[in-house]
């Protein structure tokens, strides 16, 4: 692709990313060889499903539903817990060799704490704390909406390791700004924003909530301009580095974001539209665009729409 | 087993192998593979009565709503020379749908119709009706005897291909089953192509519930080929996930 190597690396908060582009949370995300199969389509790194303690079931179809330009699901958080995931996740370490984010939720300071280790001893070169699912109760965004469980949580798990810590924020506030600071106050070395916008379909025919769930989660294209705009308002308030993620699919939306103020940017959806490959895709765009704009590298267009 | 026919634009136009989401409003949506579609707009499946999903289907009036997303999924690839169909169960849905469409257009279609008991084995005589009067079209097997050959569908397999040979051979049903079919089609050097089923939520290919290797069966299958089934050896016919995304015997 002709570019100079180094063009497209990223330090994020100490993991060395071989390019800006991140697999959210939440997609394909137990086994290694899916995850090996989006390391292959260009992710320079990954963010794990969500792990709990205990295993956990999730809830009745449907999951997912389609909206205009987007979609909702209400997956429930199924995942196998931490014990069981270790196992598999100590493979996914051998095989995989970009920066391996776990992603974990819990119901008390005391677990993310308990998770955020074994997530580590498990290989983990970070975690990502879901502070934000919409659709889980007692858990996500009922920590991430209050200031003072949000840095409960990030203290606790702070104490309990010293790999990086991502604070995944939720739309679902008044002020996703005011969150970014407490969660940089309370010791987070980067930032997700942001996770699903809550959101729910109706059946008109039958007067019936669609997700078995009936609230879940808006996620893809529709939410981007949404997550753009609270990635551009954290930017003003922290320092430490920004993961953008809502509804990015292509370069373009990819390179606004890191000109609101992300380092890096996370995809999802996308991958049900354009496959494993639009990691490569959104990285290739990103090192065209520096290029033709005479960029060396990728930090010196973070933040960049602030100037004016 | 009750099937169901509904109105549906987007999955009167699936291809055999391809399946949908069936919502009941209120109570589940549940994956079913697409039994028949034509151009007047009609969509057919399968419903045998296993779990809460099911039992309330069975339990639905003509006219009463349903929701429908599909069609999803790759499909058969339409060999137009000679084939050999291995259906177990409820398998056979799908391969109804390949027989319909694929019979007219072969050299030679054989199928292998299997099941517990008689009552068990299904569509039998609308595959008579597709399959033609050459009685050797339509081959069928009990596990209790009450109807064809005693015993497991793929003894029959084995009987037939020691004695001819085919272009392709397409299978859907147990996977045990579905995993003897492909050691008996690699040891006669024959592609196979057979339909899995593992435990679905998105099915658009985002949530991993029903990985198998490296490949997601929602989006990357239902249908898998020889070389595909020989790269996920380890699970095919031995391992799936549960709910919670842990791996456990298909036993």
């Amino acid at each position: 692709m002709g570019l100079k190597e180094n063009v497209l690396t990223v330090n994020l908060a100490g993991l060395q990313l071989a390019n800006p582009t991140v697999l959210a949370s939440g997609i394909l995300g137990y086994s290694t060889e899916t995850l090996e199969n989006l390391v292959k389509g260009g992710a320079g790194a990954v963010v794990t499903k969500s792990i709990g303690l205990k295993p956990r079931e999730g809830y009745a179809n449907p999951t997912v539903v389609q909206a205009s330009c987007g979609l909702i699901n209400a997956m429930g958080l199924p995942n196998p817990g931490i014990d069981e995931y270790a196992e598999e996740f100590h493979r996914t370490r051998v095989v995989l060799d970009v920066p391996l984010i776990l992603s974990i939720y819990g119901y008390a300071a005391e677990e993310y704490a308990t998770l955020a280790k074994k997530a580590t001893a498990a290989g983990a070169d970070a975690v990502e704390l879901n502070v934000s699912c919409p659709h889980v109760k007692d858990t996500g965004s009922e920590i991430g909406q209050s200031p003072e469980a949000l840095t409960e949580v990030v203290k606790k798990v702070r104490t309990s390791i010293s790999k990086p810590i991502f604070v995944k924020l939720s739309p679902n506030v008044a002020s996703v700004a005011d969150l970014a600071e407490v969660a940089a106050q309370a010791g987070a070395d980067g930032l997700t924003i942001m996770n699903t916008v809550k959101a729910m379909a109706i059946d008109v025919e039958t007067a019936t909530p669609i997700l078995g769930n009936k609230v879940g989660g808006l996620s893809g294209p529709a939410i981007k301009p949404v997550a753009l705009r609270c990635v551009y308002e954290a930017y003003e308030r922290v320092k430490i580095p920004i993961m953008g993620c809502g509804g990015i699919a292509d370069w373009r939306d990819a390179v606004e974001f890191l000109l609101a103020g992300a380092s890096a940017v996370q995809i999802g959806t996308a991958i049900s539209f354009r496959g494993p490959n639009v990691f490569r895709s959104v990285a290739i765009g990103i090192g065209r665009y520096l290029e033709s704009k005479h960029f060396g590298k990728v930090e010196e267009i973070v933040g960049l729409s602030h100037r004016s | 087993m009750k099937t169901f026919i509904f109105k549906d634009t987007p999955c009167a136009k699936a291809q055999p192998g391809q399946f949908l989401m069936l919502w009941i409003p209120g109570v589940d949506e549940i994956p079913l593979s697409i039994l028949d579609a034509d151009e007047d707009g009609l969509v057919s499946v399968a419903v045998k009565k296993v779990g809460e999903a099911t039992r309330a289907l069975h339990g639905a009036k003509v006219g009463d709503i349903l929701g429908v997303r599909g069609p999803f999924g790759n499909s058969f690839a339409m060999v137009k020379g000679k084939g050999l169909m291995v259906a177990g169960g409820t398998g056979t849905a799908p391969l109804f749908f390949l027989a319909k469409r694929l019979m007219p257009r072969m050299v030679r279609g054989v199928f292998v119709l299997g099941a517990k008991t008689k009552g068990e084995l299904l569509f039998m005589n609308q595959l008579g009706q597709i399959l033609g009067e050459d009685r050797t079209h339509l081959v069928t097997s009990t596990e209790d005897g009450s109807c064809g050959v005693t015993g497991l569908c793929t003894e029959l397999v084995e009987q037939i291909l020691a004695k001819e040979r085919f272009n392709i051979i397409y299978a859907c049903g147990p996977e045990k089953m579905i995993r003897r079919v492909f050691e008996l089609a690699e040891r006669h050097q024959t592609n196979l192509e057979a339909s899995l089923e593992r435990l679905m939520r998105c099915a658009i290919g985002l949530c991993g519930s029903c990985t198998i290797g490296k490949y997601r069966v929602c989006t990357d299958g239902p249908i898998f080929t020889s070389k595909q089934l020989r790269e996920v050896k380890t699970e095919f016919g031995n391992s799936k996930r549960d709910p919670t995304g842990r791996k456990i015997s298909l036993d």
